[in-house]
């Protein structure tokens, strides 16, 4: 049995990265995630992996879709503006349907805006970014240790959907240390094993079949049939992915829904809140896309509102709506621009709220 | 004790962040859940530095952040007046009286006033202040076992450092409450 270590976010995800099975990184350095590329830098080659430093984030999107088209296994992390700078590369990358493992860890915005925690690119990770019809599976842990593990199965997820998969933490998760398993390491795929693993990709075998990944359809019928395709396995994606966690939702007044740094702060707020007698419960989103809608099934008519909180204007909020379908008042507790409320300034809000609604 | 937060402040260099790891270490050799958490941004040298921990004993920690503290350690002036706030009514207050002349002002909360600095030089090494004053800490809070703090200690100071161990146990004894 491992031994518990005490990890910062940063490294311990850079390292369950690897255990996971990747052996190739590309990255442009941005606060607050540059300990990725810094631990990868120095830990990926002990594992026989390969680190690169690109010219931007650009330059490292696109490497990673041609490391994924030729089979490999690749990684690519940044924050924010950079991911925007990526998400080009990330349309090409879905349409192309080639796997990528994706860290981002946002920060306060718009524009190059604030290095602290942010949660104004939920429309940025969950609506696109990069042009076309695409989707791409984004997950939202709360503990360093959930991001290890989502991050530890995120190669072989990628591959299973042969799509990129994001996973969505922030400079207050990368920088807080927390006790962690690491899990063990898992074997990495062999070039030579390629061919076998992954007969789409090109690998340069002779197996005597072309092997074409692009994302190029001139021609507009065969690229309609295409998106249609591709949006079928979006669809199972939504069925088969979607993951929340509910704490105490059935017979609470309020629910709070929130994800990663946010939800930690909801779930004090809802400690504080039963200790004065209010029921609170707590909707947490692992998945922000697909989002999961099915878990405000779980709400009873005990419940008198449900509120979005969130680190942004108010972007949560619409797939809260959506999950809720008018059954109760949803309203919003919210700070931006990389401030965090305390726990003490929700349970304040939602008094004021709950006086609003009761 | 179900939840302890601590929070340890001071100015870039005297061992603040050191401290807080030390004590979260220790929680997690002893089995108890805790988050260490370093306050970030566009800092300078000489700055200001502080960390935040949560121990849990009995569920996992909820929050990493606090809008107020069990245990509050101020290394220099500009965090006492800072963070003097943070200690909960009834909670406790350490001051690094070799740099801070200055008292004080609440009546509700235990302050206790360590010359870190002071006996550290009468032990030979100036440079153990921070574990003089985590030994005041654990003596005061017992929020963590003293061998699993020895522990720590232990790992840290090993090969090369291994010269160091005694002197930084010898700190972390030798403050004693009046």
């Amino acid at each position: 049995m491992a031994e518990k270590v005490l990890m910062k976010g940063n490294e311990a995800f850079a390292e369950a990265v690897i255990r996971g099975g990747v052996r190739f990184y590309f990255g442009y350095p941005i606060t607050p995630q540059s300990e990725i590329p810094e631990f990868l830098s120095r830990e990926l080659p002990k594992w026989g992996g390969r680190f690169l430093q690109a010219e931007s984030e650009l330059g490292a999107v696109n490497m990673a879709y041609g490391c994924g088209a030729a089979g490999g296994d690749g990684f690519i992390s940044s924050s924010s503006p950079g991911i925007a700078l990526m998400q080009e590369g990330m349309s090409f990358l879905c349409s192309a349907e080639v796997p990528l493992t994706i860290l981002n860890a946002s920060r306060g915005g718009p524009g190059i805006g604030s290095i602290q925690p942010g949660q104004a690119d939920y429309f940025q990770v969950t609506r696109g970014g990069g042009n076309g019809d695409y989707r791409i599976p984004v997950f939202a842990p709360a503990s360093i240790q959930e991001a290890i593990n989502i991050l530890y199965d995120a190669p072989a997820l990628a591959n299973e959907w042969r799509n990129p998969v994001m996973v969505l933490v922030d400079g207050l998760m990368g920088q807080m240390m927390e006790p962690v398993l690491m899990p063990e390491p898992k074997e990495p795929l062999k070039s030579s094993d390629i061919p076998k693993a992954k007969p789409w990709a090109i690998s340069g075998s002779e197996k005597g079949e072309r092997s074409v990944v692009k994302s190029l359809r001139l021609q507009p019928e065969v690229l309609e049939q295409h998106v249609e395709r591709l949006f079928e396995k979006y669809g199972r994606m939504e069925r088969e992915l979607q993951k929340a966690e509910c704490t105490q939702v059935e017979d609470a007044e309020v629910v709070f829904v929130a994800f990663g740094t946010m939800a930690r702060l909801a779930t004090e707020a809802m400690e504080l809140l039963q200790s004065q007698g209010i029921k609170a419960g707590l909707i947490r989103p692992i998945t922000l896309w697909p989002f999961p809608y099915s878990a405000f099934d779980a709400l009873t008519d005990k419940t008198k509102v449900v509120i979005s909180t969130e680190l942004s204007m108010g972007q949560l909020i619409e797939d809260v709506k959506l999950g809720v379908r008018g059954r109760f008042p949803v309203k919003l507790i919210h700070r931006t621009g990389g401030m965090l409320p305390t726990s003490l300034e929700i349970v304040d809000k939602t008094m004021k709220i709950l006086e609003e609604v009761r | 004790m179900a939840t302890n937060k601590l929070f340890f402040a001071g100015s870039g260099g005297q061992g603040v962040l050191t401290m807080g790891q030390m004590v979260t270490y220790a929680a997690m050799y002893a089995d108890m859940n805790a988050t260490w958490l370093p306050s970030y941004g566009p800092e300078m040298r000489g700055g200001t530095a502080n960390c935040t921990v949560v121990i849990s004993t009995d569920k996992p920690v909820s929050c990493p952040l606090i809008y107020e503290a069990d245990n509050v350690v101020v290394m220099n002036l500009p965090s006492l007046l800072k963070f003097e706030s943070l200690v909960k009514p009834g909670g406790n207050l350490f001051v690094n009286s070799t740099l801070i002349e200055q008292k004080a002002t609440r009546d509700d909360i235990n302050v206790y006033y360590v010359d870190a600095g002071g006996i550290a030089q009468s032990l030979g090494n100036a440079r153990t202040a921070n574990v003089v004053m985590l030994g005041a800490v654990v003596e005061v809070s017992k929020v963590v076992p003293v061998k699993m703090i020895y522990k720590i200690m232990e790992k840290t100071f090993s090969g090369c450092k291994a010269a160091l161990l005694d002197i930084n146990k010898q700190a972390f004894h030798a403050w004693k409450p009046e």
